[in-house]
């Protein structure tokens, strides 16, 4: 059966908590997830109250500032800063999200920072995504074709280009992914929301002449079916994605294919 | 611990080829109980204070044969196909998977019998 409580060695206690916004005019609560697997100790919760005015507007501000100020061992990703990498997503105020697109400010009480859910810490804010990415591998996301190269670019309508808006912008953040409880229970066959949703982007591009063997790839009771329509995954996707939607135009595309 | 590479662990025993069917047959007969359903529960409230013999006599009349039996047969299929997915979705055992499906299988498809058997009976009269 699926486990619904956490192991013994897994239980999140209190962790400590650092006061520094002393005199401050704005000062928040930070409580954020910690677990180093060196020290062997349980997960911790540590409380960091800081001074806004220290530091930038967004999230990802307020934990590069404690990681610079207040406690360099905190670790956590971040590369870009605006939403276009990926890499600081983590669940914030109880949504999976990027950090560093969502204003501190928007967020009423404490700032509660865990990594993305379900996933295998490696340490604090720092899940692994191996077994994502390499679910990402497993569909071939990229062009397949069998006519030989033409010496220019491979054209395409404005029509068909138009398909693949609402794909393409995907950041492969794994927000998605980790807020659908089917990808929790079934995540070592289903293939979860984010990599479905790219498998459609390739499925409907119209350059592409792999579209059935793509299909034959997904043709599966768990890596495609799982998709119970939860919905979490267009909820919480921070591009405004709708990966619920590409999953549902597999489906369609499976059955068509039978008729 | 394994030293498969992460690609040949995805990759595992390869795609199914399977899960159109199902899904395929689970909105048809999902499709299939709205009406059946409404008019099941219309026709209850009708013959809800009806004798004993005016029931039998309801059941006996050919289309009200024909869609309690199209209901039984939709009902149990859909259950089937349902709980057939809550199974898979969160039995991890793999001997527990088994015989989780061979009872849902044999409780589902007994019970459908039974219902599309009794319905026959009222309707040709073998009392």
């Amino acid at each position: 059966m699926a486990e619904f409580t956490l192991p013994k060695n897994s239980k999140v206690k209190a962790g400590k908590t650092v006061l520094a916004a002393a005199g401050a005019k704005r000062a928040r609560r930070v409580v954020i997830y910690r677990w180093d697997p060196d020290s062997g100790e349980n997960p911790r919760l540590d409380t960091f109250e800081i001074d806004l005015d220290k530091c930038g507007p967004m999230v990802l501000d307020a934990i590069i500032h404690i990681k610079n100020d207040l406690d360099p061992t905190l670790s956590f990703r971040r590369s870009c800063r605006e939403g276009i990498c990926g890499s600081c997503a983590m669940n914030i105020d109880g949504t999976n999200t990027l950090a560093c697109t969502v204003a501190t400010a928007s967020i009423k009480g404490d700032v509660k920072i865990y990594p993305l859910p379900h996933m295998p810490v490696q340490k604090d804010l720092v899940p692994d995504l191996t077994h994502f990415f390499a679910q990402y591998a497993s569909i071939k996301p990229w062009l397949q074709t069998d006519t030989a190269p033409p010496d220019r670019e491979r054209l395409q309508t404005k029509e068909d280009r138009a398909k693949i808006d609402g794909l393409y912008e995907c950041i492969l953040c794994a927000c998605c992914s980790t807020s659908c409880p089917s990808y929790w229970w079934n995540s070592e066959r289903y293939l979860g929301p984010a990599v479905l949703l790219q498998a459609y982007r390739w499925l409907v591009d119209s350059r592409d002449e792999a579209t059935g063997e793509r299909l034959d790839n997904l043709e599966d009771p768990f890596r495609l079916y799982r998709c119970h329509t939860i919905m979490n995954c267009a909820k919480t996707c921070p591009k405004g994605l709708n990966p619920a939607k590409a999953i549902a135009e597999i489906k369609k595309m499976m059955v068509s294919r039978t008729l | 611990m394994s030293l498969r590479s992460d690609l040949g662990r995805v990759k595992g025993l390869g795609s199914a080829k399977a899960g159109v069917h199902h899904w395929r047959l689970q909105r048809l007969t999902a499709l299939a109980l709205v009406p059946l359903s409404l008019w099941f529960v219309a026709s209850l409230m009708c013959v809800f204070k009806a004798s004993h013999a005016e029931v039998v006599q309801w059941v006996a009349q050919p289309h009200v044969t024909v869609l309690l039996l199209a209901l039984s047969i939709a009902l149990f299929w859909h259950l089937t196909l349902g709980v057939q997915v809550v199974i898979e979705d969160y039995v991890r055992t793999p001997w527990k998977q088994v015989v989780g499906q061979v009872l849902l299988r044999a409780g589902a498809g007994l019970g459908g019998l039974l219902a599309v058997v009794s319905i026959l009976k009222i309707s040709l009269g073998l009392n």
